[in-house]
């Protein structure tokens, strides 16, 4: 617990002090918020990147475009399958490759892998706890074990699905540019489903009883910007839409989307040229997709009490049960109308050109591009992550947020706000180690 | 389970990386309640907000060092741990983002970043050895969540760990896979690398591309020479050896080699 009240002494009211949260606890990568405020107002507030820059996109120049596939993934070890699907669909676009129905089912069994474990980690480790007042889920573990159980074997399923279809659930080795270096046979997928079966169950169960969880009154007028696909809900395809009325396909991405050095903040923020902040993940891919689910997710939905457009931020831990409902179904879905493809990648030409593709990664739309030349080598390339598009506008909802805790209780203690920060950041499932370009931050504070 | 006052005390430190040999460890799911229980897990914000100081019985650290911030960082996690385990590929060898290493880093950074001069980094990405000293290693990109396991369970009982030390190829053999580099004719560095995946990538048809660096008497000269005859290019040559573990040194002195003739 890292804050600081201005003055020396026992805990200080929030209305004049500066608030450091040098590590935010559970979520992935490093980040730090400084927020300081005066007569209980917020003087100067800012979410600050200390991961180091790996700088990615440099050392891919000069490299193979089908190895970005396996280094790109080492870009974030939470959704590696994330960014192996879109440098691999950004690179069959450059190529011109078709890929195999099967395969591209195969693809979507794959993405609901990744997106069960990474949902249901965050439900219950990561976010959870903040609900219900504990620090972590090992000390939930203690209150609410058979919940706990449920999630880390919701988790275990996420991660059997990657294993089988790519050999290990971090970085799995079996994606490649045109397709897969093997698929799995039909009796390798079969038992998987018995256990979607008890997961599809697991889900809803998530989502009915984390719609009982304590929500702050906070709504907020988001643009909420996710792929669209006309028939199905979006994992590896669609247009990339906004409910503001964006509709372009992801290689008019950057005329749209830029990125914007924000002196305060000194992070890249991605936001829609000429208007602002956006939000995506989650709530986007649900408010704008919601007709897609299926019926067992609608059901859950409405059980929920959801119904688009959800605009509270804190509400997304439902919505992500609703996708984990959505995820299980799609598998299950895909596991029964399988047939293993005639080949397991196309064949294909290297050749000279640029391909862009944008795919959801559990926390939000994934964007890359290559530029590639004749012989296959990469000259250029660009990542935009997630976070980074989510960032200017977690900032934006502290912005908002913290002024509405300090209007209801403006004595709250430091260590209160801090954590109602802290929990209005997780609602993002903010994953920082995907650093590729944020920017390192130099901390000054004034007096 | 022992009394509360005698669980080796943990933490786990990140430093330039993607969080997936953490990951690995939460990916634990039959266990992790078991671990929480028989260690004192005293800092591990990825998954905790308690956020609690040393000393520790032992640090297992994930991630290179690539700023002044972070070589200061590893001293005082060092000077805090009794035992400390260099966790993943970026910790052992630099990692993927050690590819600067052969660069001009300011170029890569200006080639990024709009404002350059906001950027505080170093020009190069290390593994943690470099800095200081190491106890144990846990190869791999990422780590085995078997052989974390077995770094506690080794850890509690006061034995040293059981890790492997051989070559992929070991690997292979035992699991009776088509041999990738002599019948499938694939440019495999399974002879040069250390066993401990499980052959993941012979046993889907492909060949290994290193991830868990090489083994300790790797010959990757030998390796370079035969895939040479086998027609790879010099520039793959030195690709394949520049990957995830391109600082180890016994692939860099391949790839230096390779980048020489």
């Amino acid at each position: 617990m890292n804050a600081t009240p201005s003055a020396a002494g026992p805990p200080a009211p929030a209305g004049a002090a500066k608030i450091h949260v040098e590590t935010i606890a559970r979520v992935e990568g490093e980040g730090a918020l400084h927020v300081r405020l005066k007569g209980g107002r917020i003087q100067d507030l800012r979410l600050e990147i200390p991961e180091p820059p790996r700088l990615f996109e440099a050392f891919l120049r000069g490299r193979r475009a089908e190895e970005a596939v396996d280094i790109t993934a080492r870009i974030c070890g939470i959704c590696p399958f994330a960014y192996q699907m879109s440098a691999a669909h950004a690179v069959e676009r450059a190529w011109g490759i078709a890929i195999d129905p099967q395969v591209r089912a195969l693809r979507r069994l794959f993405y609901c892998g990744e997106w069960i474990e990474s949902h249901a980690l965050h439900i219950y480790l990561l976010h959870a706890p903040d609900f219900l007042g504990y620090q972590d889920a090992f000390e939930m573990a203690a209150k609410l074990r058979p919940e706990v159980e449920r999630a880390l074997r919701l988790k275990k399923l996420g991660n059997t699905i990657m294993r089988v279809l790519g050999g290990r659930e971090i970085h799995p080795v079996s994606v490649r540019v045109g397709g897969f270096y093997r698929v799995p046979t039909k009796s390798e997928l079969a038992p998987l489903a018995e256990e979607l079966k008890w997961a599809l169950e697991a889900s809803r169960q998530t989502a009915l009883l984390v719609k009982t969880l304590p929500f702050p009154d906070f709504q907020q007028d988001y643009e909420f910007v996710a792929l669209s696909h006309p028939d199905e809900y979006p994992l590896n395809e669609g247009r990339i839409v906004s409910s503001l009325g964006v509709d372009l396909d992801a290689a008019e991405f950057e005329d749209n989307f830029v990125e914007q050095h924000v002196r305060h903040s000194n992070a890249l923020h991605s936001v829609v040229r000429e208007r602002g902040s956006y939000l995506t993940g989650p709530l986007a891919r649900f408010n704008l997709n919601y007709a897609k689910l299926p019926e067992v997710a609608l059901e859950t939905a409405r059980a929920c009490g959801l119904e688009p457009p959800v605009r509270n931020p804190f509400r997304s831990i439902v919505v992500r049960a609703v996708e984990l409902v959505f995820a299980c179904a799609e598998a299950l879905r895909v596991i029964e109308q399988y047939e293993p493809p005639a080949a397991p990648c196309a064949p294909y030409e290297r050749r000279a050109g640029t391909g862009m593709a944008a795919t959801e990664a559990p926390r939000g739309l994934l964007y890359h591009r290559y530029t590639i030349d004749g012989t296959g080598l990469i000259l250029a390339s660009k990542i935009v992550p997630p976070t980074a598009q989510n960032l200017k506008r977690i900032e934006d909802d502290l912005w908002r947020y913290l002024p509405q805790v300090l209007s209801e209780r403006w004595d709250a203690p430091v260590e209160e706000i801090t954590w109602r920060a802290e929990q209005a950041i997780r609602n993002y499932d903010p994953c920082i180690s995907c650093a590729t370009h944020f920017l390192r931050v130099r901390v000054t504070h004034e007096e | 389970m022992k009394p509360d006052k005698h669980r080796p005390v943990v933490g786990i430190f990140k430093f330039a990386s993607c969080d997936g040999c953490q990951l690995s460890l939460l990916d634990c799911e039959d266990e992790l309640i078991a671990v929480a229980g028989a260690v004192e897990i005293r800092y591990f914000p990825e998954a905790s907000r308690n956020i609690g100081k040393g000393p520790f019985d032992v640090a297992f650290v994930e991630g290179s060092i690539t700023t002044h911030h972070d070589a200061d960082r590893i001293q005082q996690v060092r000077r805090q741990s009794r035992l400390l385990v260099a966790m993943g590929a970026c910790a052992t060898a630099g990692g993927i983002q050690a590819l600067r290493n052969w660069q001009d880093s300011g170029e890569y950074v200006r080639l990024i970043y709009a404002k350059p001069d906001y950027i505080s980094t170093l020009k190069t990405s290390t593994p943690v050895a470099e800095h200081v000293p190491v106890d144990y290693e846990l190869r791999g990109c990422p780590v085995q969540k078997a052989h974390f396991l077995e770094m506690v369970c080794a850890l509690l009982t006061g034995r040293r760990p059981q890790l492997p030390s051989a070559s992929l190829c070991i690997e292979c053999k035992r699991k009776g896979n088509t041999c990738v580099l002599v019948t499938l004719g694939e440019p495999c560095l399974g002879p040069a690398t250390q066993a401990g995946c499980g052959a993941l990538c012979p046993s889907v048809g492909r060949a290994c591309y290193g991830c868990f660096g090489p083994h300790e008497n790797a010959n990757a000269p030998a390796l370079a020479k035969r895939l040479r005859e086998d027609g790879m290019s010099e520039a793959d040559l030195q690709r394949a050896f520049r990957t995830f573990n391109a600082w180890a040194w016994q692939f860099r002195k391949a790839s230096e080699e390779v980048e020489a003739r």
